[in-house]
């Protein structure tokens, strides 16, 4: 990606227009207000965030310098693993069931239809916040008056504490997550089914292959590198759970759906130990880090066999 | 939704216009159209049922009276028609009225919230565009020492997780005294994202260079190029991305509720968490919660089917480039 830098350099400058060449002055100058943002709240906050890290502060008290505490204590903290497996576990679910549903949608819409209307609605629960998200699929999956549950009892089935059963809280929490995300998910995807040269469909067709045969030896390969991208940002996103979680169960019950983000906000906020909060988040940090570049070489998101 | 109306009738539709003079053409797309096409749609339309459902389910209960609901669960129709929920959380009932009707008595300082996202959005939106404007034309039509380096420096700080910033941006602006003010919800946001930069950095290399460069021999700055000809040339990339980031910004919750503690500051999504909280656990005012969650997300569905298609459309670019 970062290599089309050069395409913006000029091929053929006419002589009045040589002298302005060097635009420094200028480029820093509307370079600096991003600049600034860059620099104040993202390089140092990741130098203060992991300085932090080394002591113990309750926001009251100077911060104290204690080695690498926090991290020992973290180590042997069971609703750490605790959390860092639900958050796994929780984003394997969402992710999961998303790109299924998101590769079907995109691939229906790639087949079926070229309407925006269409692509409009199938766009309209990522407009709303999670917030919202959470409150409705509470209130549909509320285990007295819920429509999920009354429909679950209607085709005889029995009903589901979808958000109150440990078995079910990171399920549900991931189903609305999916609800949300889908949509946007489906667009990008589409997106890259539009970049497949038509053509490759046409010869298939010609040859005789039927839609499932095209989808796994034309589609699916050529669809990989997007694939992939869309999924490093969606993982991304999907560990930093937290709006859900926070409004519908709150990390309960007892601790099921208490995952990572939320165990940091409460460390910080409920407790204030922003120094152990900010352990938590470095070790958030080096799984995202681990798992980015795990999916990166897996998917080869950055090769494509198109040529 | 024409499209939803016969799958039969549509598949001829599209095969008539897409070949009419070709009649060997004509027969495979209509053989596809048999089963499988039948069931595709099926899925199709199943899908944009999960996608619609909820929304309706949220009107239907806002517009019923909370007490029936809990006979009428399954009623497809809102039961014993009321606007309590609305009025419940606009505080037009009295707080004896609330209670009796199920509510808390608690309700939302709508107009408030309302302005104060507003203004967070807004004032994100305008700024953030802007800064990652000139920073985009910085990177794209402007040559000097150190670009490469600083943008890589842009290009790292996209993956950093943004919660590893939080606690200490948290930090920053209490420092400064920001603490349960707009600005301090703002201020991260104002100075640029490096998603906008790059996305806008691609169709800013986009604009033909030869239009540019006649700018410039008739005298115009490199100032005026960006200002009368790269920006007017480049709105509907700009204005896909202050879309976006409008969404973005107005359905922010975690940096909005550590930021805010009291109404000055409160935005519509931590107003609905706080109001739903309150909102008594044995037999919630659920007819007044979902009046809430659909006033919290009007605005945006207001916003959106403005400019459906062109977000749509340009979705793609977004994601990918």
């Amino acid at each position: 990606m970062a290599t089309t830098t050069e395409d913006a350099v000029p091929r053929s400058v006419p002589e009045g227009v040589k002298k302005r060449r060097d635009d420094s002055r200028l480029a820093w100058l509307f370079i600096l207000p991003a600049l600034i943002g860059l620099l104040l709240f993202y390089f140092w906050p990741l130098v203060r965030g992991i300085a932090l890290s080394f002591t113990s502060w309750d926001l009251l008290s100077p911060a104290q310098f204690i080695g690498a505490e926090n991290y020992v204590r973290m180590v042997q903290d069971p609703v750490f693993w605790n959390a860092v497996r639900v958050t796994l576990y929780y984003v394997v679910l969402n992710i999961g069931i998303q790109t299924v549903v998101a590769l079907v949608i995109a691939v229906l819409m790639q087949r079926l239809t070229r309407s925006a209307m269409l692509r409009s609605l199938i766009l309209a629960p990522y407009l709303v916040s999670n917030v919202v998200a959470a409150l409705v699929f509470f209130w549909i999956l509320d285990f007295q008056l819920g429509i999920g549950n009354q429909l679950l009892e209607w085709i005889g089935l029995s009903r589901i504490g979808f958000f109150t059963t440990e078995a079910w809280a990171i399920p549900t929490i991931a189903g609305v997550n999916v609800w949300r995300h889908m949509g946007y998910t489906a667009l990008l995807i589409f997106a890259g089914l539009q970049a497949i040269p038509s053509n490759l469909y046409e010869a298939g067709r010609v040859d005789g292959a039927s839609e499932v045969r095209m989808f796994r030896s034309i589609t699916v390969p050529l669809l990989r590198p997007i694939l992939g991208l869309v999924l490093i940002i969606s993982v991304i996103g999907s560990f930093q759970v937290f709006d859900t979680v926070s409004v519908t169960t709150g990390g309960g019950p007892v601790n099921a759906s208490r995952v990572l983000q939320l165990y940091i906000y409460e460390n910080a906020f409920a407790e204030f130990n922003f120094g152990y909060a900010a352990a938590l988040s470095v070790a958030m940090l080096a799984i995202l880090i681990v798992v980015t570049f795990a999916q990166y070489r897996v998917t080869r998101a950055g090769q494509t066999d198109l040529n | 939704m024409t499209q939803l109306h016969g799958t039969a009738g549509l598949g001829a539709e599209a095969v008539a216009r897409r070949e009419p003079e070709n009649p060997a053409e004509q027969k495979r797309p209509r053989r596809r159209l048999s089963l499988g096409r039948v069931a595709a749609w099926a899925v199709m339309i199943a899908m944009l049922l999960i996608t619609i459902f909820p929304f309706y389910w949220m009107l239907r209960t806002a517009l019923s009276s909370n007490s029936a609901l809990y006979a009428n669960a399954t009623s497809l129709l809102p039961v014993d028609f009321s606007w309590g929920g609305f009025e419940r959380v606009f505080g037009l009932q009295t707080v004896d009225e609330a209670i009796a009707q199920g509510g808390s008595g608690a309700q939302l300082n709508f107009w408030l919230y309302l302005r104060n996202s507003v203004i967070v959005a807004t004032g994100i939106t305008v700024c953030q565009v802007f800064f990652s404007a000139m920073a985009a034309y910085a990177f794209s039509r402007l040559r000097w020492r150190g670009r490469n380096l600083v943008f890589s420096a842009f290009l790292l700080s996209l993956m950093v997780p943004i919660i590893f910033t939080l606690l200490p941006n948290f930090l920053l602006i209490r420092d400064l005294g920001l603490i349960d003010t707009l600005f301090g919800i703002m201020l991260p946001g104002l100075f640029m994202a490096p998603f906008a930069i790059f996305f806008l950095r691609q169709f800013f290399m986009n604009v033909p260079l030869e239009i540019e460069e006649a700018a410039l021999i008739d005298g115009a700055s490199k100032v005026r190029v960006f200002f009368a000809l790269i920006i007017p040339m480049s709105a509907a990339p700009i204005a896909t991305i202050s879309i976006l980031t409008y969404i973005t910004a107005w359905n922010d919750y975690f940096w909005p509720l550590m930021v805010s503690y009291t109404d000055d500051s409160r935005v519509l999504t931590v107003a609905l968490g706080a109001f739903s909280a309150q909102s008594p656990q044995s037999g919630p005012d659920w007819s007044g919660l979902m009046a809430a969650t659909l006033v919290a997300a009007l605005p945006m569905i207001v916003l959106f089917s403005l400019f459906a298609k062109r977000i749509v459309n340009s979705i793609g670019f977004t994601g990918i480039k």
